[in-house]
């Protein structure tokens, strides 16, 4: 199933200039592996050992916080957008 | 003697330009302005010039995060540029300590700025960073305090401005915010839709947001009320501060401040006990402490202190660490509470804040009954905006008496009142 994976500008260099990758899965922990193989150098921006994400790190799917759904157990549909955005923005 | 020197990621120490950049790309943490500090040989000399600096937050521009010094034809006409914030009054508050069974309480009215909160240090320091960046426009996601700010600093400055809120937001900071001829734009959804809709916007503009790509600029302005408070108190620093949380950015920020001036010499005494004030309808910070959680877990706000009204704090470790490390808390209030903490503070004080300012007198009560503070210590109370701002928290909260124009009905009035 394709998600798209929206990436943002701060991790663009690390994904070839890349803004956004078509890959496959069917959990927002499947999207990021798989996103993971296609850009190596990403993994280790966003998440700790153990894949867990790093604490900066907001995950979006169809613009949801994933930590309000299932975190990255959260289901995601063939033809979803998942947003990886800094969270640390605002207040 | 101290200029500010790089960006440094506070999470793994990585180092960027002074430049519109708020995020480290090596692990996603947030950058924070690094000075490059000199020993300081006559310190009475800096105090003085600090007290004969403009009354503004200018006055401390050496601690701030600016290239070309404060703006403005000179430093000494730089109280005439832009729209100068701080230099809020620091109340001695006897009535309200004698309430609650203290010491020696103060209040910190940053209602007293330009736009009626706290907001309008951090704009400063963020709009005046902005243009020297080069940046035309001035942007901003929030809760209606900020909204005000960045609308009157952008007219203030003949800067274009953009200004985003959740579309429910009270009716006064709309209309406190429209008034200045910005380009409100009321997005629906929660404060955190709009913070996320403004990461992505801030990625496709050159707009200086100043809680955004400025923000950290735009959170050393906060350091500027520690600043204030102690010159305010003769060069000391108070043994407890009672600040609101939102997203954390203000609490550290003040703490931040008194270490700087702490680690120069320029003031005595040690680093306040921290302690940080929320709602309980939107509380994520108060949680995790409870908890002993080192970060926040998201929540959805649910609370009438709509500008403390952020479910996904940035700043929210770092609270925590701070609020562990001073020996304080952070601790919610309800709905209710608010209420009564706003009145508290208006009938002992004559000082009418809005939400945030009932939030933080409720959790100075709760301390109080606690027996958290100790009656020899001086507890300073941060009211960081305006009563008027949020009128429907006090609707219906008193009784008013309407009569005819005569004395015996105004008499009748007056034994009714009596006996109620």
């Amino acid at each position: 199933m394709a998600v798209t994976v929206k990436i943002p500008t701060q991790l663009r260099a690390a994904a070839g200039g890349a803004a956004e990758a078509e890959v496959e899965g069917t959990t927002v922990g499947e999207v990021l592996d798989a996103l993971f193989e296609q850009f190596e150098e990403l993994r280790d921006r966003i998440s700790e050992d153990g894949g867990i994400l790093r604490r900066f790190v907001n995950v979006y799917v169809g613009g949801e916080d994933i930590r309000f759904l299932d975190g990255l157990e959260t289901p995601v549909d063939d033809g979803a957008e998942v947003t990886i955005l800094p969270a640390v923005a605002g207040g | 003697m101290t200029a500010a020197e790089k960006l440094e990621c506070r999470e793994c120490g990585a180092e960027y330009p002074l430049e519109a950049l708020y995020v480290c790309e090596r692990c996603f943490g947030p950058l924070e302005v690094a000075y490059r500090r000199e020993p300081i040989a006559d310190l009475a000399g800096l105090k003085r010039r600090i007290q004969g600096g403009p009354q503004n937050i200018w006055r401390y521009s050496d601690f701030l995060p600016l290239a070309g010094g404060p703006p403005g034809p000179s430093s000494r006409l730089a109280s005439r540029s832009g729209l100068p914030a701080g230099c809020t009054p620091l109340i001695r508050a006897d009535r309200l300590a004698q309430r609650l069974g203290l010491g020696e309480v103060w209040v910190k009215n940053d209602a007293a700025n330009p736009t009626h909160s706290f907001k309008d240090r951090v704009v400063s320091v963020a709009a005046a960073r902005a243009r020297e960046l080069g940046y035309e426009v001035i942007a901003c996601a929030s809760t209606g305090n900020l909204a005000n700010s960045v609308a009157a600093h952008g007219a203030a400055l003949g800067m274009d401005s953009y200004v985003f809120i959740p579309a429910d937001l009270e009716e006064p900071k709309v209309l406190a915010t429209g008034v200045y001829g910005t380009h409100l734009v009321a997005v629906r959804g929660t404060y955190d839709d709009v913070n996320r809709l403004c990461t992505q916007i801030s990625a496709e503009r050159e707009w200086a947001f100043v809680n955004v790509n400025l923000r950290p600029y735009y959170a050393e302005g906060s350091k500027t009320l520690a600043f204030e408070i102690a010159e305010q108190l003769g060069w000391e620093t108070p043994d407890r501060c009672v600040v609101p949380v939102a997203s954390g950015s203000l609490y550290t920020k003040i703490a931040k401040g008194f270490e700087e001036w702490l680690e120069l010499g320029l003031v005595t005494g040690d680093l306040p006990t921290m302690n940080g004030a929320q709602a309980q309808g939107c509380s994520p910070v108060a949680t995790a402490f409870a908890a002993g959680h080192d970060v926040c877990r998201p929540v959805r706000p649910d609370t009438i202190a709509k500008s403390l009204a952020i479910g996904n704090p940035a700043d929210g470790p770092y609270a925590l660490d701070l609020a562990r490390r001073t020996g304080g808390a952070i601790d919610a209030v309800s709905d209710d509470e608010i209420r009564a903490g706003i009145a508290l503070l208006a009938q002992t004080t004559g000082i009418f804040t809005e939400t945030a300012g009932g939030v933080t007198t409720a959790v100075l009560a709760k301390l109080a009954e606690r027996g958290d503070i100790d009656p020899g210590e001086r507890v300073v109370l941060f009211v960081t905006g305006e009563g008027l701002k949020t009128l429907d928290a006090v609707r219906g909260t008193f009784t008013t008496y309407e009569i005819d124009p005569s004395v015996e009905a105004f008499a009748a009035a007056a034994a009714d009142a009596v006996s109620a």
